[in-house]
């Protein structure tokens, strides 16, 4: 085989990392480099450097240490199975790459994974010798998320830890017979036990030691995980009931999903599909109503018989137009539980309703002002000067909101 | 009538001061000018000198905030917005929570105007490297913002490359750091940087980490609006990413799936005999 340069390199094993949905550099402690001794700096939000033509966020050099992997996950475009090219990158052109990109201001850091080589444990090791170099000989003050193999040992997840504001471990698919259909050397239980390690050593750092001492800085922004959608038949409901009990169960910051979609040189086993970007992006939604606005999985499933989202409308949109008896709800009046529940009606919006209601009795006009949508939400709501009437009841409520059917398309 | 000349550079603390004294003052807004960078000539150049500043005058918290951000908005109405809302608060203090009185909701959408383009700025800043040797590396970047940003977001740059010296130059005002030490220049048009090998490197990633399978335009005009394009090195390859993304999957969809390589049922082998 020729010997791939750097560029060729970089090719592969980016194009091989695109699969991992995250690319948050949010959350992580503040830190600079005033003091003229490293590089870098992150500051809670995070960054996106540039968007790719898929409206993804670019906020982190998302690369593969390599491709090359012993394991045969049939989702994955790098199983052993596969004849996709492979490439390894050494340490020093991975901390090359993140200085030099990170210098000219394109990215926040770096999100490192890799293939599993030889085993876990190895392939671990080589991971921490790169996050370890950024940090300790290089002062790299931006973020690193290192993506940990679940079977290598406590000490170098651990160890990784130190280093990295972010570890991932992926469940990958939502169900445990999932994973032994798909990714046969994979366990469940191990996975589970490696994200219990890290949060259990993350609430230790918390405390503070009868010496009032704080323990070590230790993934100052949390843990998340990965799920891919549509690859299995799981339903929305069972993959919203994994991700509660992950996010309960492990203090996760995000659970991210992402659509199965085609990889070159797939495996007969896992027909490629057109990737279920609406429905992951349902998901999203039905995440973001559990977690900030008081919905239950039940709630947010219970719209259809057969456990899955509308894929029509969103998710709480779907909840009020089979709830209709709970509207219209007065702006002026109601509690903030309710005023969450509105659809259209953000969070923002919410506190800037809850803080104006002091000083004037809502209108329409007022409601707009404040920056709320009211395209949604003026079926649901009564103001001042506002009663949707028959709106809120009328049959064809729906039909106003569900896009026409989309004309089909070749695949 | 008041005229009150206000800087380019130092916007932010000049329109503080004066507007401190003429509210001291009890100086109405319809009887002050604001003049930004000398914009109004001659004319305008005989005005009184500002009144003193008697005593200590207070505002709310959240107006000190928002009038910080929006002084650098490019509306020149910006400071006379600013003011009249000012002279409004001193009898309605509760003012700033209702979000729906039209001066405030004007002031909040410019702040947010502001806002974004110190994100924008802080996102889309592309350095060169100048490969100038010498103990401190050095680079710079030219970018064109929509507000007058530089200023506020230059410290950002400062905690960020600090053991690096740097230049942003924009057509509004002109940001240098060197040695430790950041300061302000008038604008300018766009220097000669450059080539930078490390563009065509960003270039294949920005290609390679995008999944054709996921086509969605729209989603990133919105975030990175086309006026941003002809400063982004990653820009010129968009047109040819959308444009091949159809055949590609249609490609990947049409390969039939290969054998698994040799090495593969070896490899497997090993595995379940290490596991067991
Ligand atoms: S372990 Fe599975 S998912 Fe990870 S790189 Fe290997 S084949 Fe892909």
């Amino acid at each position: 085989m020729a010997r791939l340069d750097l560029s060729q390199k970089l090719a592969i094993l980016s194009d091989a990392a695109r699969y991992d949905a995250s690319c948050a550099s949010s959350g992580t402690t503040r830190r600079d480099s005033r003091d003229g001794k490293g590089l870098g700096s992150t500051e809670g939000s995070g960054i996106c450097h540039a968007y790719a033509p898929d409206g993804r966020c670019i906020s982190l050099l998302k690369i593969l240490m390599t491709n090359f992997c012993i394991y045969d996950c049939a989702y994955c475009i790098n199983r052993v199975s596969s004849n996709v090219q492979r490439a390894r990158f050494s340490v020093d052109e991975v901390v090359q790459l993140t200085i030099e990109f990170y210098r000219r201001n394109y990215i926040e850091g770096l999100f490192l994974s890799s293939g599993i080589i030889q085993s876990p444990d190895k392939t671990m090791e080589d991971m921490l010798r790169i996050a370890k170099r950024l940090r300790e000989v290089e002062n790299f003050r931006g973020y690193i998320h290192l993506k940990t193999i679940p079977d290598a040992a406590p000490e170098l997840i651990e160890e990784a830890g130190l280093y990295a504001d972010r570890l991932s471990i992926n469940v990958e698919l939502p169900t445990d017979n999932s994973v032994k259909a798909y990714a046969p050397e994979k366990n469940p239980v191990t996975i589970r036990k490696a994200m219990g390690d890290v949060k259990s050593r993350k609430d230790m750092a918390g405390e503070r030691s009868y010496t009032g001492k704080r323990g070590k800085r230790f993934v100052p922004a949390g843990q998340s995980t990965q799920m891919i959608v549509g690859a299995d038949g799981s339903t929305d409901a069972t993959i919203l009931g994994q991700s509660t009990q992950l996010y309960g169960d492990y203090k996760l910051k995000r659970v991210y999903y992402s659509a199965f979609s085609p990889i070159p040189d797939a495996t007969a086993k896992l027909p490629l599909i057109k990737p279920p970007l609406v429905r992951e992006h349902r998901l999203y939604q039905a995440d973001w109503l559990l977690r900030f606005y008081g919905f239950g999985v039940d709630e947010i499933t219970a719209a259809r018989p057969d456990g899955n989202l509308d894929l029509e409308v969103d998710p709480k949109l779907a909840w009020a137009l089979q709830n209709r008896a709970q509207f219209p709800v007065d702006v002026n009046k109601a509690s903030k539980e309710m005023l969450l529940r509105i659809p259209g009606f953000g969070t923002r919006t919410v506190g800037r309703i809850l803080s104006t209601r002091r000083h004037r009795r809502l209108r329409y006009e007022d409601l707009l002002r404040m920056g709320a949508s009211l395209k949604k939400a003026q079926a649901f709501i009564t103001a001042l000067d506002w009663s949707p009437g028959g709106l809120t009841d009328s049959i064809n409520l729906r039909a106003r909101f569900a896009p026409p059917p989309e004309q089909l398309s070749l695949f | 009538m008041y005229t009150v000349p206000l800087p380019r550079i130092g916007t932010d603390i000049a329109w503080r001061d004066a507007a401190k004294r003429l509210i001291g003052a009890g100086v109405s807004p319809d009887d002050v000018l604001w003049d930004f960078d000398n914009e109004m000539g001659e004319l305008f150049a005989t005005a009184a000198a500002l009144p003193p500043l008697t005593r200590r005058i207070k505002a709310p918290q959240s107006f000190v905030q928002m009038a910080d951000w929006v002084v650098w908005h490019k509306d020149p109405q910006r400071f006379a917005r600013l003011y009249a809302l000012l002279w409004r608060l001193r009898h309605q203090p509760g003012l700033m929570q209702d979000r729906a009185d039209p001066d405030l909701a004007k002031l909040r959408h410019m702040e947010k105007g502001v806002h974004r383009c110190k994100h924008k700025m802080k996102a889309f800043v592309r350095f060169r490297d100048l490969r100038q040797g010498g103990a401190r590396r050095s680079f710079a970047a030219w970018f064109e913002p929509t507000h007058h940003t530089v200023e506020p977001t230059a410290p950002f740059f400062a905690r960020r490359f600090a053991d690096m010296d740097w230049m942003i130059a924009t057509p509004d005002v002109t940001a240098q750091f060197v040695d430790g030490n950041l300061s302000f220049h008038p604008g300018q048009p766009k220097p000669d940087l450059p080539e930078d090998a490390a563009e065509a490197l960003w270039g294949t990633y920005f290609c390679n980490i995008f999944n054709p399978a996921r086509l969605k335009v729209s989603a990133m005009t919105s975030e990175m609006p086309k006026k941003y394009w002809k400063n982004l090195p990653e820009a010129q390859h968009i047109q040819g990413l959308i444009a091949g993304a159809e055949a590609k999957v249609q490609q990947m969809r049409d390969n039939a799936p290969t054998l698994p390589p040799e090495r593969a049922a070896k490899i497997k082998r090993q595995l379940r005999d290490d596991q067991e």
